[in-house]
């Protein structure tokens, strides 16, 4: 630590949650201190309660309306627009996670970059995944039939432990462009560039409570959210001990919640759709031709 | 003028039924060494054929088995190779179309006229829909190189025993999988009679392989190391369970459950072709389906002349002998599901629920039930909540489409629904706001092999049908 008096004194930010809209600590007045990868103190994180897990249910729940009802269209724009907002802090976020996951300036460039890429990559989904995966389906009979995409409703996840942007949003992203709205348990040893994308949601016409971003055990809210029966499906993407793994996908069959399992993919690589397919119904209707 | 119909029954001489059947692995029957249990006609209680019960050993035989044929023939062979095995089912099937029909009657208790017109034709639709995808994987938009999960764990229920055996194998051979199968307890015969025809077809040992048995028997397949796929159609109780038990496991999912589909009708829908659609919605099949529209929400300044042409068409449905061409209504599959039926019928009633059976003479021996409708339901009431999974129909009204869709919606399933109405904006703006896999506007119960299947919420996951159904079969 340097002796000197610095010329001027920094103004620090406290890391808060984000439910419905808004930046609330957490309703249990904890915190927990954040370290980089090499030891050296961070921040303070708020350390979310299980009534925090409920109250961001929620709010997403309230959000599901309005985000699964917005235009495709809509919902892309937005989705460009957090693209637009993360860029105009690309610095910001470059030295948060650059300090966050322990990498050089470089490196951690080429994962916001990523990052960035990957909002612009999915707002492009959002008016075209119903045309490649939905359409008419030629029955023997004189019907009108067509199945399409439709969100499955309240989404809670689990974001990836070691990627504490590119992993996040490469999660966040697919849940919410269809229509869904998420509750999300950031990294819990890396939640700091977590609580700040927050900050870019915020201020991307993205409606109150379609993101929601808790920051604290994955052990202590896990349960909470994969057992929570306003939940529909639940991303356990960066669950990494097995064993809490295998009882929240029990918990989750309360509800027949849809599952993504534990997984550490490769960021970087091309994202498929299968995420964005596995957190979406498929609705058919029928109409008889000419009676 | 009193019309009657002169009894016109289906000659059952074209089904030969064994005395006993064995399970059906690598290509053979072999006996089971679990205790052997009894298929009876539901409609006379008459003893139809012994069935062999498999336990742990035998499940690991065909478990084996099914993972040899993977490993050496099925999963190897070219697309094309396999295309032309489904290719031929579908067509053994179409011929053996009245065997088949006459014996799922028999034996599950149906009407002739619906295993003759719907389940067995849509059984070889749906293996020639299969068939085509087989050797055009690379196309159905999931990766350019889809490949197959391996061994597939199969059970299915008793309501559409082949039907369902259609929709869990056609698919799971088309993307490559080789299956071990268990139909349920109370309908085995038709399965048995499908391995017969694998044979004939000179399908490889081990790519289908039939396993009878009960509960025990599904839940050992089930939870089996060797299984990479598990394919469940039944309650919501047990998907529950099996969801549990793949938890934490490398083990795919999907499940179709249960349902407590919504049919609205608003006040302009035709009221003849909604009476017809209510009623198929309902009686078509005993009220045996799982996206049956046992809720009918009426819009109420239609609900009183609704209900009176509703009961009129009621009057005239023709319950019993379900091989008589003319029979409208069958037996209850068995004694266990018409004491559910009967109890939450007690219950309605206890809850203050009005009922109104239609007039039919019912046959003494078998299990039967009159198609039954209870008026006064309120969305609290049992009757309104639970699958009651028989000829039972709860009636409910509205006033505006926003309460019809909170009610419609007003349930832990979400497996169908239907909506009645001439006016094609309200359609689509009710459809989008049915949470529910299955929408029929101004129709119901329909099928196809090339219409996705399958439930939101507690109905389930994953779709069967159509080139969504691949998804469930393939890894990518």
């Amino acid at each position: 630590m340097s002796t000197e008096t610095p010329a001027r004194l920094a103004v620090r930010k406290t890391y808060k949650l984000f439910i419905g809209g808004a930046f609330p600590r957490s309703e249990s007045g904890r915190s927990y201190q954040v370290h980089s990868p090499s030891g050296e103190f961070l921040a303070n994180a708020a350390l979310a309660s299980r009534k925090d897990v409920r109250d961001a249910v929620k709010a997403a729940r309230a959000a599901t309306g309005k985000w699964s009802g917005a235009t495709a269209y809509n919902r892309g724009q937005i989705l460009y627009r957090v693209a637009e907002m993360l860029e105009g802090r690309r610095d910001q976020f470059v030295a948060e996670v650059k300090a966050a996951e322990g990498l050089s300036r470089k490196d951690a460039a080429v994962l916001v970059d990523a990052a960035i890429d990957r909002w612009v990559w999915y707002a492009g989904w959002s008016d075209k995944i119903a045309q490649i995966h939905g359409g008419a389906n030629p029955v023997a009979g004189p019907y009108f039939n067509l199945s399409s995409p439709e969100s499955t409703g309240v989404v809670g996840i689990v974001a990836p432990a070691d990627s504490s942007l590119l992993g996040l949003v490469s999660v966040v992203a697919p849940a919410i462009v269809g229509g869904n709205t998420v509750v999300v348990i950031a990294s819990e040893g890396r939640p700091l560039p977590a609580a700040s994308l927050a900050e870019v949601l915020a201020t991307s016409d993205l409606p109150g409570g379609v993101v929601n971003l808790l920051t604290g055990k994955v052990a202590e809210m896990g349960p909470w959210l994969a057992a929570h029966m306003d939940v529909n499906a639940i991303d356990l993407t960066g669950v990494t001990d097995p064993t809490l793994g295998g009882e929240l996908e029990v918990a989750a069959a309360e509800n027949l919640k849809r599952v993504i399992r534990p997984s550490s993919p490769d960021w970087a690589a091309d994202p498929g759709v299968s995420r964005m397919l596995s957190l979406l119904e498929i609705k058919t209707v029928w109409h008889p031709k000419g009676v | 003028m009193d019309f009657q119909y002169a009894p016109a029954p289906e000659s059952r001489s074209i089904v030969d039924i064994r005395s006993s059947y064995g399970l059906f692995i690598n290509g053979e029957f072999v006996g089971g060494k679990g205790e052997p249990f009894k298929s009876i006609n539901p409609a006379s209680e008459e003893l139809l054929a012994d069935i062999a019960c498999a336990d742990a050993a035998d499940i690991d035989d065909a478990v084996r088995a099914a993972r040899h044929a993977f490993d050496t023939v099925w999963g190897p062979m070219p697309g094309r190779e396999r295309a032309k095995y489904l290719f031929r089912i579908a067509r053994i099937i179409q011929e053996r179309a009245r065997e088949l029909a006459v014996l799922e009657s028999l034996d599950n208790g149906k009407p002739i006229r619906e295993s003759r017109d719907v389940d067995v034709p849509l059984v070889a639709a749906h293996f020639f829909y299969y068939a085509g995808w087989a050797d055009k994987l690379p196309y159905a938009g999931f990766g350019p190189d889809p490949k197959p999960l391996g061994v597939a764990g199969q059970v299915i229920p008793w309501n559409f025993p082949l039907l369902m055996l259609a929709w869990k194998i056609a698919p799971a051979l088309a993307a490559g999988n080789t299956v071990v199968l268990k139909p349920a307890e109370t309908t085995p015969l038709s399965a048995l009679l499908f391995a017969e025809i694998c044979q004939q077809a000179e399908l490889p040992p081990g790519v289908v392989n039939i396993v009878t048995g009960a509960g025990e028997t599904g839940r050992l397949l089930v939870e089996h190391a060797g299984v990479d796929k598990v394919a469940f159609t039944g309650s919501t109780e047990v998907g529950r369970a099996i969801a549990r038990s793949v938890a934490g496991t490398r083990k795919r999912l999907t499940l179709e459950l249960g349902g407590k589909a919504a049919n609205i009708v608003f006040d302009d829908a035709p009221i003849d072709q909604a009476v017809e659609g209510v009623v198929n919605g309902i009686f078509f099949n005993q009220g045996h389906v799982c996206c049956a529209g046992s809720r009918l929400l009426l819009q109420e300044s239609v609900a009183e002349e609704f209900l009176a042409s509703l009961k009129r068409r009621m009057a005239r449905l023709r319950v019993g002998d379900p091989l008589d061409k003319n029979t409208d209504v069958g037996a209850i599959n068995s004694a266990a599901q018409l004491a559910r039926v009967r109890e939450l019928s007690q219950v309605g009633e206890e809850e203050g629920a009005e009922r109104w059976s239609a007039p039919c003479e019912l046959p003494e021996r078998g299990f039967w039930f009159a198609p039954t409708i209870f008026t006064g339901v309120t969305q609290a009431h049992r009757i309104a909540r639970e699958e009651i999974f028989g000829p039972v129909l709860s009636v409910l009204t509205f006033r505006t489409p926003a309460e019809a869709v909170e009610k419609a919606n007003n349930t832990p399933y979400g497996l169908s629904a239907g909506v009645w109405t001439e006016k094609g904006s309200r359609i689509l703006e009710i459809a989008d706001q049915l949470r529910a896999g299955v929408v029929w506007a101004n129709t119901f119960n329909k099928f196809d092999p090339a219409s996705p299947f399958g439930g939101y919420k507690e109905s389930g996951y994953g779709r069967e049908g159509g080139r969504h159904g691949l998804e469930a079969y393939l890894e990518h």
